[in-house]
């Protein structure tokens, strides 16, 4: 991914901001800017997510595309944020302590490098709650 | 609306086509499909090509000119020509798009195509492509693949389902054997559940040989309005319907990760245009990308309650022979997965069927049939029903 593409959303994929609709309460991360339920009646206003939640289904990816074949095998899950939202991220743990249900939280990692001497990209990767 | 029929089908063999280019795969199944419908190339009025990656597999774009141009309607007619991209259902697009052209009255003899060259390029780059099809800021940044994708679903389907490792090995086992019957598969091999089950884990609980593979080829259909179809065909196929229905990009955000409901959405609107019910269908060509993929399609279609697809599947019920035979051309597991091609082989597929004309693989008796294609993780569903006329 480009350097500008990743830049601009730098805030959202540093700190979990996504967007909240006042109108109806919902939230949502990855960010949306229009409610699909209450589309041009709705209000969005950013919002910061606490950055816990559970595991809801998950894989262990083996076969990896470029550039993300080093990490391999490594843990990607979809999981959903207390506030009732669903994301896709890995979760750094063991292969073997994976569970559906299992409950997360946030952390700030590496998330992938264009190659030895490209750009870091960082972001959000989620653990299990101890 | 005009009724609509397809006269005329053709398909190159599905593979690994190192000595075959892309234009040349695309003519070919052209040719094919016009001397099947009898027709003559300057009868064409309108052409529709369903690829969903040359900028990326072959480095090019503008197909809809270079294939018009291939196959020598360019620069002689100047016929309107049309690129449709869905990822795996840019196929099915071309389809409906072609159908509703002549059903408006738009054009009268329009040639659908699909085409895809998956192999002149590296697996990395193959693999990186096709996660193109899902949403690459918020899941194909964190190293989503499309394997993982319908493992996350066959994870939470196994899960609240219990369907059994070899409940979906099945659906590989029914489809290789399909396919071991259809000349231009990819793979003509009959496996058992073991095959499955000892091969390569590529994204857990997906094993390689749930994958449906990397593969070239292209397929082509004419469509012309039912009413002139005899001028061409003793043996025309109406279209009933042609629907289509999307959904979110991003898996994380549907509904029910084990439900497509773009499927739902699509098979409901094609029962209800057809006026038919789920007991009508004598076979279906459904999406399975993945074994999990072909289950979720049967429940969503409506062909059985969710979760009992693979108890279907295990009791032969989808075998050729069965109450519903699924994917009797072996599916996008064995006959191949050109990604862009995979949505107009469906409908010959069902053609060929319903004319009676495929030997080795016949449904026997087969007078309706139904297909159902998948773009990314189940953003984009196109579905058609085809009945043969008598």
């Amino acid at each position: 991914m480009s350097v500008p593409r990743f830049w601009r959303k730098q805030p959202q994929r540093y700190n979990i901001i996504g967007t909240k609709c006042e109108t109806c309460g919902s939230h949502f991360y990855p960010p949306r800017t229009i409610c699909p339920q209450c589309r041009r009646d709705g209000k969005i206003v950013d919002h910061k997510f606490r950055g816990t939640g559970k595991v809801v289904t998950f894989s262990i990816i083996r076969t990896a595309s470029e550039p993300y074949d080093y990490e391999a095998p490594f843990p990607i899950a979809i999981i959903e944020l207390d506030e009732g939202t669903r994301m896709t991220a890995p979760v750094v743990c063991d292969l073997d302590e994976m569970e559906i249900g299992m409950p997360v939280q946030a952390t700030f990692r590496k998330i992938v490098a264009d190659g030895d001497s490209g750009m870091i990209v960082y972001g959000t990767k989620f653990v299990p709650v101890k | 609306m005009r009724e609509v029929a397809v006269i005329g089908v053709g398909l190159t063999t599905f593979g690994e086509k190192w000595d075959t280019s892309f234009r040349q795969m695309c003519v070919e199944a052209g040719v094919k499909a016009l001397e099947d419908a009898n027709v003559d190339g300057n009868q064409i009025d309108e052409m529709f090509v369903g690829n969903m990656s040359g900028g990326r597999f072959v480095l090019q774009e503008h197909i809809s000119a270079l294939i018009a141009d291939a196959v020598g309607l360019a620069s002689t007619r100047h016929i309107p020509s049309t690129r449709t991209e869905a990822a795996c259902a840019s196929g099915g697009l071309a389809f409906r798009q072609a159908y509703t052209s002549v059903a408006s009255g738009m054009s009268d003899i329009v040639i659908a195509a699909g085409v895809e060259k998956m192999t002149d390029v590296d697996g990395g780059v193959t693999t990186d492509a096709l996660a193109g099809a899902a949403d690459r800021e918020w899941e194909g940044i964190y190293g989503v693949t499309f394997p993982s994708l319908y493992a996350m679903i066959a994870r939470d389907y196994m899960h609240r389902y219990g369907l059994t490792r070899e409940q979906l090995a099945q659906v590989a086992v029914k489809n290789h054997y399909n396919g071991a019957r259809n000349p231009i598969a990819q793979f003509r091999k009959e496996i058992t559940i073991d095959t499955v089950l000892k091969s390569t884990l590529v994204a857990d609980p997906i094993r390689l040989m749930d994958c449906s593979p990397v593969t070239d080829g292209a397929a082509a259909v004419i469509l012309c309005p039912l009413e002139r179809a005899k001028e061409f065909t003793d043996s025309p196929v109406q279209i009933l319907t042609s629907t289509q229905a999307t959904d979110t990009i991003a898996l994380h955000d549907r509904r029910d990760i084990s439900t497509l409901d773009a499927t739902v959405a699509a098979g409901n609107r094609a029962f209800k245009m057809a006026k038919l019910e789920r007991k009508d269908i004598d076979l279906v060509e459904v999406h399975d990308c993945f074994t999990i993929a072909e289950l979720c399609a049967i429940e969503d279609l409506g062909f059985c309650e969710k979760g009992k697809a693979g108890i279907m599947t295990e009791e032969g019920e989808t075998a050729l022979g069965g109450r519903l035979p699924v994917n009797p051309s072996g599916g996008l597991k064995a006959c191949g997965h050109p990604v862009g091609a995979t949505g107009i082989k469906q409908v010959c597929e069902v053609v060929e069927q319903l004319r009676g004309e495929a030997a080795g693989r016949q449904v026997d008796g087969a007078e309706i049939g139904m297909t159902h294609n998948v773009g990314g993780s189940g953003a984009t569903v196109v579905t058609n029903i085809l009945r043969r006329v008598n």
